[in-house]
């Protein structure tokens, strides 16, 4: 790997990204996947760095899952992302930066295909007008709330009071970043550092103090895929092409991996179960899987806050193994606490693989 | 008499000169390098007989001994002053020239624009170029002995999106002679070219590729390579769709070797402007015409020979240069 | 094992590096000629059985390449060699189909 080559292809997809005042839209799925990623976005920029975070409750749905599931034509969802837009342009902020992958990449595709076919754009302004009497104007500047992440990963490094190195050895943890479909492969000037080799994640890594995996199933898509993973006779599909990645990264022995999508995470964690009750194959360490993580996740935990208030006992695959490469400390009994601090009660644990 | 000026001593600007020393003249050749010889030099062996290039080089240089030949130097400007074309050199030299020979040639694509194949990211990339430049003697960490390696046809070449509708002509029989020579070297290693179809026009050409299938067992794949990653101990994984059967298709190399494309020279582009020539949408400069005048351009005076106007070979290019030559003495003589 | 009410979905992508070739290898010494097919598909477009039952010599040589097992589409040739007559590398499939037979007995 020859490291300044890639720096070279980082140089050619820079994005200009706004120091402050954005307008943040939540996904639809994450706060039951992650329940504290966006809780945790918004706690850092705001309250950790004292940026200007505004959000609205009237914010819905963009349509995105609808859209790819095919259940509503794109004329439907851009209408719904115009709405989003006019509640923006309400608010008086003109950097809109959204928690979703498939929410940025609708935005980003919409705007593409307006300024494509400008006629549609007109049809879409009647429809929102004649709908619920609202008026837009398109951002000034897009993000995904990674690229605000990314764009202050230094100030995070600074504040943190961990960093992504094993205790033991010094050595740098080695964390392979999977990067949402849809956020750079349709439009690669749109993401940091492009498709092919997006910077965005591997950024964060890398400031933080981590080794960054590059294998080669990396580009490939996580598996959910919307219609393979909510049609269920479909299913097989979603899972395999995970298993296809874990394959293929398993002679890397990732200590973790960061994501930046709502589903990419869920399904990266959730199918090593999966596969390891089909095909008695766990890809970790001593029977353990693999630790998938949201980069708020991983910038909470490099700024100290408590695992279990990151919400990391939702996830499958056990988190404690690279909780204690890192040394940051839990209480094992305190993981199935509510915030009252009473039990919320625990899942059953697999045979197949090793879970707390 | 009048001066003659020839900008690019390649095997065209060689070529064309040595055919005005026999004509009578004597040329002037401007070289921006610190050598003749151009692309062709840098190359081992030539298709289909596997002459080796050096012959080729020495062999013009001998023959054009008696021309002015610059090396280490450019035309800065070049402007029309009554019939003829008053030339500036970097090295303070002003020429008057009664006609001028663009011999301009092209630039090799630089592979790493092809983002999804790793030149210069993924240490075991390399191209047509690195490898010849191997075979040449030279030394190259990359290649140690390989027990797979393929080929990428048409990387810059046959691709809109990366700026070159055109085909380069000299890739396909490169790739399957530099299969060739590899698996003289490695006789255990699969040998894989991956090809979208195979331009196999030339003298021989097909005998090249008979002999390539079936007295070395190379492999070819009809499907464009997509992506390439690295495996954990360094080679690489390439995926193509195997478009005979239908399927996608993986394999794991040691090298992979980008055939990168001919593309236009756009270093010229500046004295193109002061010249006023035509430009073709390809980017190369355009001929008067494609059939019957190639190596005119829309001025009087200003002639094209070899790989300027559009992806040729060593023999189209010597073709090229001679019947230039003799399209400047033509002028000369009828002004 | 937990029943989810599907599976992994067994991949078609061609995996060289897993491919047995070891017919193909032997039918290369038999048959040298078959390495220069060019995949035109003369063969394939006059075969009499191909538009009954798919038979391809084309695709017969390509599965052979690929490690995959031509007995069942090689079972419906009535060995009209019409393929060879129309063959511009000149491969003799005759001779090569009788090779796999022989193989295969």
């Amino acid at each position: 790997m020859i490291y300044e080559g890639k720096q070279k292809i980082w140089s050619d997809y820079q994005k200009e990204i706004p120091d402050d005042h954005w307008y943040y839209v939540r996904s639809c799925i994450r706060q039951n996947f992650f329940p504290a990623s966006e809780r945790m976005f918004t706690e850092i920029t705001r309250g950790v760095l004292g940026k200007d975070v505004y959000e609205t409750p009237y914010h819905t749905t963009c349509g995105g899952i609808a859209y790819h599931c095919d259940t509503i034509p794109q004329e439907t969802v851009m209408t719904i992302v115009a709405r989003q837009f006019a509640l923006m342009t309400e608010a008086g902020y003109e950097n809109y930066v959204a928690s979703c992958i498939t929410s940025f990449g609708n935005y980003s595709e919409t705007l593409e295909t307006w300024r494509e076919f400008p006629e549609l754009e007109t049809k879409i302004r009647e429809n929102l007008w004649k709908a619920c009497r609202r008026e837009f104007k398109k951002p000034k500047y897009l993000a995904h709330s990674s690229d605000l992440i990314y764009h202050w990963r230094e100030e995070i490094a600074k504040k943190g009071r961990f960093r992504l190195v094993n205790r033991e050895t010094g050595e740098p943890l080695r964390i392979v970043e999977h990067i949402g479909c849809h956020y750079a492969k349709m439009f690669p000037h749109k993401g940091v550092g492009g498709a092919e080799y997006p910077y965005v994640l591997a950024g964060m890594v890398e400031s933080w103090g981590g080794q960054v995996v590059d294998y080669p199933e990396r580009r490939h898509c996580c598996g959910y895929g919307f219609r393979q993973y909510h049609v269920k006779a479909n299913r097989g599909y979603s899972v395999s092409n995970t298993h296809k990645k874990f394959e293929s990264m398993e002679p890397f022995h990732p200590d973790a991996i960061i994501t930046n999508c709502p589903g990419c995470p869920y399904f990266l964690d959730r199918w090593q179960y999966v596969i390891a009750e089909q095909t008695g194959k766990t890809y970790g360490r001593d029977g353990f899987g693999i630790p998938v993580f949201t980069y708020e996740e991983i910038a909470g935990l490099v700024l100290g806050y408590d695992p279990w208030d990151l919400g990391l006992q939702l996830h499958q695959v056990a988190v404690e193994p690279f909780l204690d490469k890192i040394g940051i400390e839990y209480d094992p009994k305190a993981k199935y606490l509510g915030l009252n601090r009473e039990d919320i009660m625990r899942p059953g644990l697999p045979d197949s693989i090793k879970c707390f | 008499m009048k001066n003659i000026v020839i900008i690019g001593g390649g095997v065209a600007g060689m070529e064309a000169a040595r055919q005005l020393l026999a004509l009578g003249y004597t040329p002037i050749i401007v070289e921006k390098a610190n050598a003749l010889g151009g692309h062709v030099a840098s190359w081992y062996r030539l298709f289909p007989d596997m002459t080796p290039a050096s012959e080729i080089i020495s062999r013009l240089k001998k023959e054009i001994a008696p021309a002015n030949v610059f090396t280490g130097t450019k035309v800065i400007s070049i402007s029309r002053e009554k019939g003829d074309y008053s030339l500036t050199l970097d090295n303070g030299v002003s020429i008057l020239a009664g006609a001028v020979l663009f011999a301009t040639g092209f630039k090799v694509f630089d592979a790493s624009k092809k983002e999804e194949y790793g030149y210069g990211v993924y240490d075991r990339v390399i191209t047509n170029r690195d490898l010849e430049a191997w075979l040449s003697g030279g030394e190259d960490k990359r290649i140690s002995a390989p027990k797979a390696i393929g080929f990428v046809h048409c990387v810059g070449s046959r691709d809109l999106k990366a700026g070159n509708s055109q085909c380069s002509k000299v890739c396909c029989t490169t790739a399957i002679k530099q299969a060739i020579e590899m698996k003289e070297k490695f006789p255990k290693a699969e040998i894989y070219c991956f090809y979208m179809d195979l331009r196999l026009f030339g003298k021989k050409y097909e005998d090249f590729y008979i002999n390539a299938q079936r007295d070395f067992g190379v492999h070819f794949i009809r499907g464009r390579v997509s992506e390439v990653g690295e495996t954990i101990d360094g080679r690489l994984q390439v995926k193509a769709e195997d478009t005979l059967s239908g399927k996608p298709l993986k394999v794991q190399v040691d090298n992979l070797v980008l055939m990168s494309g001919m593309v236009c020279n756009q270093s010229v582009s500046e004295l193109v402007r002061q010249a006023r020539l035509d430009i073709d949408d390809d980017g190369f400069l355009r001929s008067r015409n494609n059939i019957f005048d190639i190596l005119e351009s829309n001025r009087p005076g200003i002639f094209y020979a070899g790989a300027c106007t559009g992806t040729k070979t060593v023999p189209e290019t010597l073709a090229e240069a001679r019947a230039a030559a003799l399209e400047i003495h033509n002028y000369l003589q009828n002004g | 094992m937990a029943d989810f009410g599907f599976k992994l979905s067994k991949s078609s992508t061609l995996d060289l590096d897993r491919t047995d070739t070891r017919v193909y290898d032997i039918l290369c010494k038999t048959d040298p000629d078959i390495r220069t097919c060019m995949a035109c598909g003369s063969c394939s477009a006059s075969c009499t059985a191909a538009p009954f039952c798919g038979m391809s010599m084309r695709k017969v040589i390509l599965a052979l390449q690929r490690g995959q097992d031509v007995r069942p589409m090689l079972g419906k040739c009535m060995l009209c060699g019409k393929c060879t007559m129309v063959c511009p590398r000149g491969i003799n499939t005759r001779h090569l189909i009788l090779s796999i037979c022989k193989y295969y007995d």
